[in-house]
């Protein structure tokens, strides 16, 4: 293959080979401490015994997903029931950041789309003016939020004020209030990736589906849409992951009956009232259901590339 | 069905301003129905803003489009029963070759079975038919081509625009097309329009060509009008290859006029308008309408010397340099060996010119 290599191919390749194995190693090795080492640790620890006080014994066990799974009753000796309490905290978690995901998705798009159709020299600004509030935490985002959202707040004032209520609608302590509240949080990861698919965006394909007699929204759906597919399922899986496993916006704006995945964790792991290995546990539980809605949206993906429409 | 009689675009007075810049100003022309039509001129000259006009996607800033009497020129694009060919081609890349020509059909209320069949007939048309389940990028530029071409004719358009739609193809493969879509327009009795910066294919395709430049309509005419009538410099030298010569002249009568150029020279040419004794023009002569000879054969005939021949193929092309003069370049075809002479460099000849073949040009 290369050119030059007057000893022959194989010598080149192997030579080639070495230096990639080595120019790859600070890579191998960052993910190693970084990504398998905590996930080898958390699945360890989700099949150790719990110690009471916090931390684990190490003995195996399978207490953990038991728990998760199955209702024993107080004292643990009775026949083994379905146990519903935390698919239910599971299944709020999904169905909470999936309505977070569209509600990004409805306002990150256009946005997306509006900046991607600015001059070439204003888009940096504007991308530049959507990461501005990012800057500040997100604990901080997500108190303010709870201040605009409640009762006497200015949001409430505001729809008052303008005659469009009479009394103020209850959004703090509500499903939508975290809906909100992880909409918020996670908004530029949507616009951003979905503003990188429309930039690449051949223009020329909208004015074809338009000569070609489509309407504008047929030509969204049926040109521009499949064509930005890429970013729009990118920026849906970045906000969809988060917003799952967070534990900020449900525990400030949710109250106690809005329970999400990520405060269940969070209470295991503090103070002294914490379970490691069932925590740990249902971190891998949330992981396994991440990697599968990943999984999937990859073949899907795949499949569209391939296949005939 | 078309009736050549009949206007398919009527453009009346359109403007086109971009701010201050005008990129168009004030276009009438018609064009016929089941006319090939083209728009020629160099890159900025207007031509493709005029197309996009009539397609749609330009405002038009002053003036009216008609298409067979109906006004145009507010309605979208996807209102208006005209197609394009994209310069790009600008084929879905999703979509297969197939789902692309159906696109227009099911646009316009065909159902899915019924504008796949008709798409695979349009796919036969262009000889793609083998590649109806495949997508954009698996074809060749030139496939490509087909498919923008099918899917742009597939819903029966009144008029056919095309911008540029030949410029991507290597030179081969460009002269094929050039008679493809020369043959499909007469089979589909559909107009079309075509937009090019390339004379030679325009005077090769066109039944009438309206020459642009700098936003203004230079000529408009039959290829051979544009090609032997040249109305004014540009057109002379945009179009082929031409000899042109300043020329003062000296009178004017029934059949043409008289001038002279430096070095003592006189010739005769056809007078434009605006050519007056006197003036100072610009006379146009093809290099295929000289001949060299070594006596005069006329009264006007040019004294001066050859310095080169250079060998192109079909012909052989001479520089002559006229006694105290300028050069003129001359084009004999190898076919025409017999009746016409060429001669070694450095040979005194006398080039002339065939009767009524020089036009004086004011500007």
């Amino acid at each position: 293959m290369a050119a030059g290599a007057a000893s022959g191919g194989s010598a080149t390749t192997d030579t080639y080979k070495d230096t990639r194995t080595w120019l790859l190693m600070p890579a191998w090795v960052t993910l190693s401490i970084l990504v398998l080492a905590p996930v080898l640790m958390m699945l360890v620890y989700s099949f150790l015994t719990k110690e009471f006080r916090g931390g684990v014994i190490w003995d195996f066990s399978l207490d953990a997903y038991d728990q998760f799974f199955f209702d024993r009753g107080l004292f643990g000796d009775d026949p083994p029931r379905i146990e519903w309490t935390y698919v239910t905290i599971f299944w709020r978690s999904i169905w909470q950041a999936g309505v977070a995901t569209l509600f990004s998705l409805l306002i990150g798009f256009p946005t997306a789309y509006f900046i991607a159709t600015r001059p070439a020299n204003l888009r940096p600004v504007w991308v530049f003016l959507i990461t501005i509030p990012y800057w500040v935490n997100l604990l901080i985002r997500t108190v303010s939020m709870k201040f605009l959202l409640r009762d006497q707040g200015p949001l409430n004032d505001a729809l008052i004020g303008i005659g469009l209520i009479d009394s103020p609608l209850h959004i703090v302590n509500t499903n939508l209030a975290v809906q909100l509240g992880l909409f918020y949080s996670y908004l530029p990861f949507m616009v951003l990736p979905i503003y990188a698919a429309v930039e690449r965006y051949n223009f020329a394909l909208s004015e074809a589906a338009a000569d070609l007699y489509a309407s504008k929204w047929v030509t969204l759906r049926r040109v521009l849409l499949p064509s930005v597919r890429p970013g729009v399922v990118a920026g849906c899986i970045l906000v969809f992951v988060p917003s799952m496993g967070s534990f900020l916006a449900p525990d400030l704006l949710g109250g106690a009956r809005n329970f999400m995945i990520g405060s269940l964790i969070e209470e295991q792991f503090k103070g002294n009232a914490g379970n490691w290995p069932f925590g740990a546990a249902a971190s891998m539980i949330l992981l396994s259901l991440v990697l599968i809605i990943l999984m999937l949206s990859a073949r899907q993906q795949a499949r569209a590339d391939k296949g005939g429409g | 069905m078309p009736d050549p009689e009949q206007i398919a675009i009527d453009v009346r007075g359109a403007v086109k301003r971009y701010g201050d810049f005008v990129a168009l100003k004030t276009i009438s022309l018609s064009i016929m129905d089941n006319e090939f039509f083209t728009l020629l001129g160099p890159s900025g000259c207007g031509k493709t803003t005029l197309l996009r006009m009539i397609a749609g996607f330009e405002d038009v800033t002053e003036g009216a489009i008609y298409l067979f009497d109906e006004e145009i020129e507010t309605l979208p694009p996807n209102k208006r029963p005209v197609n394009t060919v994209f310069q790009n081609y600008a084929l879905f890349p999703h979509m297969t070759v197939l789902d692309n020509v159906a696109f227009g059909l099911e646009m316009r209320g065909a159902s899915r079975p019924e504008a796949r069949t008709r798409a695979a007939e349009m796919l036969e048309l262009v000889q793609l038919g083998a590649f109806a389940a495949r997508k954009p990028a698996q074809l060749s530029g030139g496939q490509q081509q087909r498919v923008a071409l099918a899917r742009a004719l597939a819903p029966r358009p009144k008029v056919l625009l095309l911008d540029e739609p030949l410029s991507a193809l290597d030179l081969k493969l460009r002269k094929a097309m050039q008679l493809e879509l020369k043959h499909l327009q007469r089979e589909t009795g559909i107009t079309f329009i075509f937009v090019t910066h390339d004379q030679e294919e325009a005077l090769t395709m066109s039944d009438r060509i309206a020459v642009m430049s700098a936003g203004e309509l230079q000529q408009l005419g039959s290829p051979s009008d544009i090609y032997e009538r040249p109305a004014n410099m540009f057109v002379a030298d945009f179009i082929g290859e031409t000899n042109l010569l300043d020329v003062s002249v000296d009178r004017v009568d029934a059949d043409g006029a008289t001038c002279h150029l430096g070095g003592g020279h006189v010739l005769r040419g056809v007078a434009g308008d605006g050519v007056q004794a006197g003036a100072q023009v610009h006379l146009s002569i093809r290099p295929e309408r000289l001949f060299m000879s070594e006596t005069p054969v006329a009264a006007d005939g040019l004294r001066g010397q050859v310095r080169e021949n250079i060998f192109v193929g079909t012909d052989i092309t001479t520089i002559v340099q006229l006694d105290d003069g300028p050069d003129f370049v001359v084009r004999t075809s190898n076919s025409d060996r017999g009746n016409k002479r060429i001669f070694d460099p450095g040979t005194a000849v006398f080039v002339n010119m065939e009767q009524g073949a020089a036009r004086l040009l004011t500007g």
